[in-house]
């Protein structure tokens, strides 16, 4: 597929630029740029991929290399898509990718906003303010774990110190009420300023003049906010949605560190059920299959996405 | 006359060569913590007498089944001697990941006999009961409990605790007695602050809250299966005991855990007690020797316990691990030398004196054994009751399942305790059924 | 009182700037426990209440350097510290037994990182640049192709990758684990990358062309001098992610080439985890990718203005 796809970006160049110049042709040049790229994906990400298509038509166990392999046709799917316990792994990544959407928009496009007022040393700060995404998730969902302790973290006597509600009284990863939002917090520490630098970004990017032109119109700072600010920060804040939205579908790391997973099956994402079925009990065939349903999801949603965001940017 | 000194010299050459080949350098894989280290100083002196050089890969436990079971599955060679875990025998042996040593043991004199019965049935047969070997028996464990001796020597706290209970404050008899102790410890203030009673397991992620859980549930009555069958459950697994025993540490984890203990191992367990958060702590055998020698909680402070019996019997969680010769190796000879060297009775007594709980008979059966640290008496004890989870070759997807239904009702509070049992007999069944054993 | 948006008052800037302060601030305390725990002993990491004052100690980062072993009194008394790192392990009644893996795991985090930083930045910057050139027919569905690699699950496609390395012989290398992240980065970089050279204006290089460079020429001297601001910040982007990945390294790393993402979080003390080793570890890995980041912080919102999305 995609080398006809090379063929005609290569196709496409028109001939007359290729002739001007002296050296590689522009076809080359485009084979030779392109192609590593390309072979690198296919053979990462694409041919694992098929390979994972077909392995979950079967009941192959990657831990019994000498068991026989058995065509199950679509029983996998089937079995994946009646499986209570898989929907209620969907409904807790929704819940996480909603809140940590929801929380990181508001506060980064906030903080974006407040850092473009150009006040004394706001460069120093927003460096400051990038620290949390540098760190790994892995270290940062373990050393949460410690904050969240009742009796010897920072975080419950923070808020005892600011609500007066005694810290050894509620306990963030240890109740099924308040897990879900524990994993929320911890992600939106880490990657709000992920979606603030890319709003400020987009700030950045609107010409003075427009407001300018708005201001000789008397138009009030509210009317400039709704029709300078928002629909030109828009396209740049949803593409930090995008990635943001794609990432933590995929969440694994943070949550399987910090929660493990629970109370119960509380946290327990789609990433981390996957990794249980296919590294821990090695049902390859069924988690294959798993793995394809997830794919599909995200990639349904993140057409979807971005067929509006191409709408966005036209507009 | 010529030709000898050419004959000799070649004989030295081959003579080096051979040495060289044989100069092998082995990895053990096994978990990263305290006795790990302290079988580093131990293989120092095998280093020396054979010539061998020894690498150690130990990886943490929350992770040691993931990584050390990816690397058998694949036929790895990082690999030459595997300590693995006790549950990990039934695959080890019948996936071909470990080499059977009966034919090595008996050529070298190594007699199963020798090691306490328990840990020859849990670290190294498969078929359990049959004389099948795969390991020798390397680390003893076995969950049992650690108390705050000072607190329970508080004479106020003796008096107060004689009036309410009509009986002395000392170490339970009884898994009600524990949690008596336990009610009277939670939220009190000693030394002006708030303790509870008792950390006990409750992970989520790898296997914690199943090792917890079934420190109640033997000595209530629960069995993996039926005498004669042992792949029949119903009425076992979710047996009336079993089920007064699961509601029994449900109400442990409600009444008399630290808050924020849901997710609590080893580790947890550890950091709660040595910070004074509590006045019992379950763990791991293994921990004891750094308990004596914490500034704040050892030199004394400290006691210890055997997990005390239930209506239905008197049973403690099996830990520990046997030491096994990887399949895939391609030093398994000098692998066996060093299973040979370790099984010496002088090396198993400097094990226990580095802190590795030794199972050979002769170092825990010495007269001075018992005395020799404050712990000693306790581990003989607990090792005469113990019972090990299932070690088929399907034990993690059996473990994982445990892991969801017992933590869904423990910790998350949904359902009852029959209905998480039940539960329990449906997945195991499943799995079962799937590897054709029913 | 006037309220402008692009010539904020003194009292405007006043009020933003102390909101952004106190956001940066809440959100510096986890970070500041984290590094101030690298420098408390053992027992005060998990002093119960937390303790804020605390007498410093490097027990953290000796532990975090070293393997120990537990010792008998007679051999501690026989066998005097020499150095204060050793009097910090022989306070505790033991032994240094030699480095601990933190080193090499630190090592391999470089060579992995950067070599896949820097690898996924070039082949980037090529198939950006022929992206942004070049009419290319389907464009807007081959971009969404190189984005949508990035959205499977590390653990989806981790067996098959788990079972191809195993047989080229890449798992547990460096090469394997340089080219998976550059996989992975590529999509990212691409992206960028390309929106940045869009705004690269074609004339230069039309005029470069006409005073007799070649096509590669003019990529080199014109385009990749341009591009400078977006390289830069694709790069923080693609070290972030390389530099802190957890997934793959767990299930595809093991003795040689395993970073230390997961490492850090199971350094284990006496018994229980040692927190203040821990601490240090995140503390001593946070620091390279800080250090790049402040380096190149100026291309930081050039670079991620992604040009694409207006020009």
């Amino acid at each position: 597929m995609t080398d006809t796809a090379m063929g005609r970006v290569a196709e496409a160049t028109p001939p007359g630029v290729a002739r001007r110049i002296r050296g590689l042709s522009d076809r080359a040049i485009a084979w030779i740029f392109v192609a590593p790229t390309i072979f690198l994906l296919l053979a990462v990400n694409i041919f694992p991929l098929i390979w994972t298509i077909r392995l979950s038509f079967t009941n192959f166990r990657a831990n019994r290399p000498n068991a026989e392999v058995e065509s199950v046709g679509l029983r996998n799917y089937q079995r994946i898509l009646t499986d209570a316990d898989v929907w209620a792994t969907m409904q807790a990544t929704a819940h996480f990718l909603f809140w940590t959407l929801f929380f990181q928009v508001l506060l980064g496009f906030a903080l974006a906003w407040l850092i473009n007022r150009k006040f004394r040393h706001s460069d120093l700060w927003t460096t400051i303010i990038v620290l949390p995404m540098m760190l790994s998730p892995a270290v940062v969902g373990n050393f949460w774990t410690f904050l969240y302790q009742p009796q010897i973290g920072l975080f419950n006597y923070a808020v005892e110190f600011l609500t007066g509600v005694p810290a050894t009284s509620f306990s963030m990863i240890g109740e099924v009420s308040l897990a879900p939002w524990a994993i929320v917090i911890v992600d939106t520490w880490m990657w709000t300023p992920f979606v603030m630098l890319i709003c400020l970004a987009g700030l950045r990017s609107i010409p003075e003049s427009i407001y300018e032109a708005a201001e000789c119109d008397r138009a009030s700072p509210w009317r400039q906010f709704w029709t300078i600010t928002v629909p030109m920060v828009l396209p740049f804040l949803m593409l930090a949605v995008l990635f943001r939205g794609i990432e933590n579908f995929k969440m694994f790391d943070l949550v399987v560190q910090l929660t493990g997973g629970g109370p119960g099956n509380t946290t327990t994402l789609t990433s981390i059920d996957l990794k249980r079925e296919a590294f821990e009990k090695w049902r390859t065939g069924y988690s294959s299959a798993y793995a394809i349903v997830l794919f599909v999801t995200v990639f349904g949603l993140a057409s979807i996405y971005v067929k509006a965001l191409n709408k966005v940017k036209e507009r | 006359m010529k030709t000898m000194p050419l004959l000799a010299s070649s004989a030295l050459v081959a003579a080096l060569g051979a040495a060289e080949a044989r100069a092998a350098d082995l990895t053990l894989c096994w978990a990263a913590w305290d006795p790990a280290n302290a079988l580093i100083e131990l293989s120092k002196d095998f280093e020396a007498q054979s010539g061998h050089k020894m690498s150690f890969e130990f990886v943490p436990w929350p992770n040691f089944a993931d990584r050390m079971l990816n690397e058998l599955n694949s036929g790895g060679q990082l690999c030459d001697l595997m300590i693995g875990d006790s549950q990990w025998i039934g695959l080890g042996a019948e996936a071909g990941h470990y080499v059977k040593l009966n034919d090595f043991f008996d050529a070298n004199g190594i007699d199963m006999a020798d090691f306490i019965p328990a840990t020859v049935t849990g670290y190294a047969e498969w078929p359990k009961g049959t004389p099948n070997y795969w390991a020798l028996p390397a680390f003893g464990d076995v969950v049992g409990w650690t108390y705050r001796k000072d607190w329970f020597e508080k004479p106020e706290l003796q008096k107060e605790f004689s009036e309410k209970y009509g009986r002395d404050l000392a170490p339970p008899k009884t898994l009600e007695e524990l949690k008596d102790i336990a009610e009277f410890f939670q939220e009190r203030e000693i030394d002006g602050k708030t303790v509870y009673g008792a950390a006990i397991y409750t992970e989520r992620g790898s296997e914690g809250i199943t090792m917890g859980v079934t420190n109640a549930l033997y000595n209530y009555g629960f069995q993996y299966g039926s005498p004669e069958n042992p792949y029949e459950l119903d009425g076992y697994v979710n047996s009336p005991g079993a089920v007064e025993g699961l509601e029994f540490y449900k109400a442990l984890y409600d009444c008399c855990t630290p808050p924020g203990s849901s997710d609590w191992y080893m580790s947890e367990d550890i950091d709660a007690y040595k910070s004074g958060q509590v006045a019992l702590q379950m763990n791991f055998a293994f921990i004891w020797p750094g308990v004596e020698a914490d500034p704040n909680v050892g030199g004394g402070k400290s006691g210890y316990f055997a997990n005390p019996a239930g209506p239905a019997g008197h049973f403690a969680q099996l830990g520990g691990q046997g030491i096994s010769v990887v399949s895939y190796s391609d030093q398994q000879e000098a692998a066996l030398e060093y299973i040979r060297w370790f099984a010496q009775p002088e090396v198993q007594k400097k094990w226990w004196s580095l802190g590795g709980y030794s199972a050979l008979k002769a170092v825990v059966e010495d007269p001075g054994f018992a005395t020799s640290q404050p712990y000693a008496q306790t581990f003989l004890d607990s090792m005469a009751i113990v019972k090990d989870f299932w070690a088929e070759p399907s034990y993690a997807s059996l473990l994982l399942s445990m892991q969801d239904r017992v933590h869904k009702y423990v910790v998350a509070g949904q359902g009852t305790a029959q209905e998480a049992l039940d539960g329990l007999v449906e997945d195991w069944t499943e799995v079962f059924e799937d590897d054709g054993k029913i | 009182m006037s309220f402008s948006i692009t010539d904020p008052s003194p009292r405007q800037k006043a009020v933003a700037g102390a909101l952004v302060i106190a956001y940066a601030l809440i959100t510096m305390l986890p970070l500041i426990w984290i590094v101030s725990t690298g420098f408390k002993s053992s027992a005060d990491s998990i002093a119960y209440p937390p303790k804020i004052a605390f007498e410093p100690s490097l027990e953290g980062y000796v532990n975090l350097f070293t393997a120990q072993t537990r010792q008998t009194p007679e051999y501690l008394a026989e066998n005097p510290p020499q150095t204060w790192y050793e009097e910090i392990v022989h306070e505790k009644g033991m032994v240094i037994a030699g480095p601990s893996r933190f080193g090499e795991r630190f090592l391999n985090s470089v060579i992995i990182g950067f070599g896949s930083t820097f690898l996924s930045v070039f082949l980037g910057t090529l198939a950006a640049y022929a992206f942004s050139r070049y009419r290319i027919p389907l464009k807007d569905d081959l971009l969404f192709f190189i984005l949508s690699t990035r959205m499977m699950p590390p653990i989806a496609v981790a067996i098959p990758i788990f079972l191809m390395f195993r047989n080229l012989g890449l798992s547990d290398t460096h090469l394997g684990m340089i080219l998976l992240y550059t996989a992975v980065n590529l999509s990212l970089s691409v992206w960028l990358l390309k929106g940045f050279i869009d705004e690269i204006p074609r004339e230069y290089e039309e005029a470069a062309l006409i005073d007799g460079y070649t096509r590669f020429q003019a990529f080199r001297k014109v385009v990749l001098p341009q591009a400078a601001t977006g390289i830069a910040a694709t790069a923080i982007f693609c070290l972030i992610f390389s530099w802190n990945e957890y997934a793959f390294a767990v299930l595809l790393t093991s003795g040689t080439a395993q970073t230390a993402p997961p490492f850090i979080p199971t350094i284990i003390g006496v018994g229980g985890q040692d927190w203040p080793a821990v601490a240090a570890g995140a503390t001593l890995f946070l620091l390279p990718v800080m250090v790049f980041t402040i380096l190149l912080r100026k291309h930081l919102l050039r670079g991620i203005t992604f040009g694409a999305v207006r020009k």
